[in-house]
């Protein structure tokens, strides 16, 4: 067939923070590289992110240390966490931020000039003493400053931007990836990128929930794409809840709202945080905030306004320089979303749909795993996984906030660091066959020949109805059962449903039927393996299951392509360190 | 109970050009509750579902990724950000002005994005690093505040006269607030170079000071303001 292509050493599908990362340090070794986008690179939703990235500078507080990040990270991700991954992380997490300070980064500054840095929930010195301030900030933009610095330094690096350009499959041999297959939205273009490389960077699936802080484009194309290609996910009954996303629109307000003295009320006009977590209150991890007010408002203390529920979160006491210095974009979502200028009123906030912990398994070089006979995990040839749609796992059953944006930097830059170590040592390049490329269309061939009947639309807002219903903060088997149950036939509606605008150019259309297939494939392997952990851990929380049961679970579930859930252990052996060994989480 | 519900009347600008030979505009209705409020971009969404052809962009929905600059009521802005309830009916919905038509309400940004490559975008900065981070005092990093925050939506480029009389050689009001938020950077000490790369009487001179951009800003930046300063600078450096 006619069909475009091109070859480079490696391709990143998405232009997110971990994406043009990982194509930064890629350019600047002199390989050919391209980032692979369905929206413009500045589109991409780590543009949203708002409160900081983390990391043991010291500025706020001189003794703060790597390993106390790293002490809250494990306990954070309710001992889920990877402790080699973790340990990377945090150790290295410093100079990944200095790096993009010397890039420009426009960080807010103390009085003495360095990095300002803010509290954030579940930081502590000395290994779970008094709060920490450990968050680096651009005032309330960081992942806006962060996303553009990083497209700013890729255009210098001349890294090939393919804008606007859609991946529809993996081209694989066997296990081993060879590039993809790509739709040029503006003209309806077909191709397919070989490459000795593949680093999909294509964020979160927030979308297969009715109320979410993402963006409408996180519709977890990586995930689909990876289980389509034989691929197992991980840890995907993981979803973070964040406390305070405006209520009924989901727009989220920034955790650094608490960071800088802002706290929560129920009906009653108590500050009940302090009963959930009387030593740090408001600044528990996202999943206790999160419970404690799904309690509040399942208990009637919450607040009522047609029909949504919600608490307040008041900040009126910081007073307005404050606000407007540190937290300016806050108040702008709040004014316009919630109507409410927090600088006089409190903003209504509900618990709400927001970071993906699990994702494409891989190990602390980003490297994509999948089980070989021996059920053992082993990397995937040619194909790496940075950012959200990757669980390195980092984050574990619950991601401390400011750890995404370092999450990002600091595996997007991995990722690299091995793709270049494996192209100079000679990964060959290999050129697929056209039966492997075809098979990487077929999913487009079935929307293209399928111009009549049901609408993909309302397939969607009913599997965003069932993800929301009984897969949300707390879960139960049975309800579980019943909204897998749900999906099952909304699966089978999704294979035969429509797409009627048959047009080529910029046929948006088309686009989200795709994408639905890919939200379809995570909101699945969501409720697979939510039902398989028979515990409560970290985000996912059970009524029939409170207890967390480190007997059984202390361990990765994997969801299979075909359905089924395995397990891997969760690395307990940190690089230098002692292991962290489970204990009761309190804060 | 029956819902009582309001009829939203809407005008929106339509052309695909695989079908139509010219643009047309095409009325819409929506339906909402009465009482209640959505954005524009809610809205495109709901009209998106009643004509699937109907396109646009967006991503972020709530105004900071920049993806759904349009013209409203005559007006740049973003959708996702501007509620109904602010706008007069018919609502009429143009694609941004000034740059090519793709489909329907999305357009070709290209020389917008071009524009903004050509004052080189980032931190220029001789000296090696330092192990730590490079210190800028609290002061000198205010002066960056108003500057930084651009998203790159176009509604202000789109809105103005001297870019759409020389597209290719006057760099327009986004491209300059970048301009001059690496020349306000402590940091950066390419200054005297990019001003020297401004200095033909198009890239900044074609500024008339019609201030159409700080009145598209939806982020209420004043690119104005920030030309205004290049042009002080580059009259302190020739005296």
């Amino acid at each position: 067939m006619g069909m475009a292509n091109f070859s480079f050493d490696a391709i990143i599908v998405g232009a997110g923070g971990a994406g043009m990362r990982a194509a930064l340090e890629l350019a600047k070794s002199g390989f050919k590289v391209a980032t692979i986008s369905k929206v413009f690179p500045t589109r991409s939703h780590t543009v949203s992110a708002q409160g900081g990235i983390t990391c043991a500078l010291g500025n706020a507080d001189p003794d703060d240390d790597w390993r106390w990040h790293m002490y809250d990270t494990v306990k954070g991700s309710d001992y889920l966490g990877d402790q080699d991954c973790i340990e990377y992380m945090c150790e290295t997490g410093p100079n990944a931020v200095y790096e993009l300070e010397h890039m420009g980064l426009p960080f807010s500054r103390m009085n003495n000039g360095k990095i300002y840095q803010r509290a954030f929930g579940g930081q502590s010195k000395n290994f779970g003493g008094e709060q920490a301030h450990r968050t680096c900030a651009v005032a309330d933009r960081t992942g806006h400053a962060l996303l553009h610095l990083l497209y700013q330094q890729n255009l210098r690096a001349k890294t090939h931007f393919f804008d606007e350009w859609y991946a529809l499959d993996l081209i694989t041999e066997g296990t081993r990836v060879l590039g993809i297959t790509a739709l040029c939205i503006e003209t309806g273009e077909l191709a397919y990128f070989k490459s000795r490389t593949t680093i999909f960077a294509t964020g979160g699936a927030g979308r297969i929930y009715q109320t979410t802080t993402n963006a409408l484009i996180n519709t977890g194309d990586g995930l689909g794409m990876a289980t389509r290609a034989g691929f197992p996910l991980q840890d995907m009954e993981m979803w973070q809840f964040h406390p305070t996303g405006v209520a009924g629109a989901g727009v989220l307000i920034s955790e650094s709202v608490r960071g800088e003295g802002g706290y929560l009320l129920n009906k009653e006009g108590e500050r009940f945080m302090e009963r959930y977590a009387p030593h740090v209150k408001d600044l528990a991890s996202r999943d206790v905030v999160s419970r404690a007010i799904a309690i509040e408002i399942r208990e009637g203390r919450g607040f009522d306004m047609n029909g949504i529920s919600y608490v307040k979160l008041k900040l009126d006491h910081l007073g307005p320089a404050l606000i407007k210095s540190r937290l300016p974009g806050i108040r702008e979502l709040a004014i316009n979303f919630a109507h409410a200028d927090p600088i006089e009123s409190p903003i209504p906030v509900a618990p709400t749909c927001h970071y993906m912990m699990g994702g494409i398994p891989t190990n602390r070089h980003s490297q994509a795993l999948m089980l070989n006979e021996k059920k053992e995990a082993v990397p995937i040839l040619g194909l790496y996984a940075v950012g959200e749609c990757a669980c390195v796992s980092v984050h574990g059953a619950n991601r401390l906030g400011g750890n995404s944006l370092l999450d990002l930097i600091v595996f997007g830059r991995a990722a690299a660091l091995h793709v270049t170590e494996s192209l100079r040592s000679g990964l060959p390049a290999s050129e697929p066959t056209s039966t492997q490329v075809d098979a990487a269309l077929h999913r487009l061939q079935r929307w293209d020949n399928t111009p009549k009947g049901e609408s993909f639309v309302r397939i969607r807002k009913e599997m965003q109805t069932v993800m929301q219903m009984d897969f949300g903060v707390f879960r139960h088997a049975k309800s579980m059962e019943e909204g897998f149950k749900k999906l099952k036939a909304l699966k089978e509606r999704l294979a035969h449903a429509a797409l009627p605008d048959t047009s080529k150019v910029f046929n948006t259309s088309r686009i989200e039927a795709l994408e639905l297939d890919n939200q379809m494939a995570v909101a699945f392997a969501t409720a697979a393996s939510a039902i398989a952990r028979t515990e409560s851990r970290g985000a996912h929380s059970r009524d029939d299951y409170p207890k967390r049961d480190d007997e059984n679970w202390l361990k990765h579930t994997l969801y299979l392509p075909d359905g089924s859930i395995e397990t891997r252990p969760v690395n307990m052996k940190p690089l230098t360190m002692e292991p962290f060994q489970p204990k009761e989480r309190i804060y | 109970m029956i819902m009582q519900t309001t009829d939203i009347p809407f005008s929106i600008y339509r052309f695909n050009p695989e079908k139509d030979k010219k643009p047309y505009m095409q009325d819409f209705t929506l339906q909402i509750a009465k009482g209640s409020d959505l954005m524009l971009l809610e809205a495109l969404i709901e009209l998106k579902a009643q004509d699937e052809t109907l396109t646009f962009r967006r991503s972020c929905r709530e105004g900071v990724c920049g993806s759904d600059g349009m013209n409203i009521n005559g007006k740049n802005g973003l959708a996702c950000i501007t509620p109904l309830s602010s706008l007069k009916t018919p609502i009429t919905i143009r694609p941004l002005p000034a740059f090519p038509v793709i489909r329907d309400l999305v357009v070709d940004m290209t020389q917008f994005y071009k524009q903004y490559e050509k004052i080189k975008p980032f931190l220029q900065n001789d000296n090696p690093p330092p192990a730590k981070e490079r210190l800028q005092s609290p002061e000198e990093r205010a002066k960056l505040d108003g500057l930084y925050e651009c998203i790159l939506c176009a509604c202000c480029t789109s809105a103005c006269p001297s870019y759409w009389w020389n597209p290719e050689k006057f760099i327009g009001p986004a491209g300059l607030l970048a301009a001059y938020r690496f020349i306000a950077d402590s940091r950066d000490t390419a200054t005297e170079k990019r001003l020297e790369d401004l200095q033909d009487p198009f890239s900044v001179f074609r500024c008339r000071t019609i201030m159409n951009c700080a009145n598209a800003c939806p982020k209420h930046l004043n690119p104005t303001e920030a030309i205004i300063k290049i042009k002080d600078r580059m009259l302190d450096e020739a005296t």
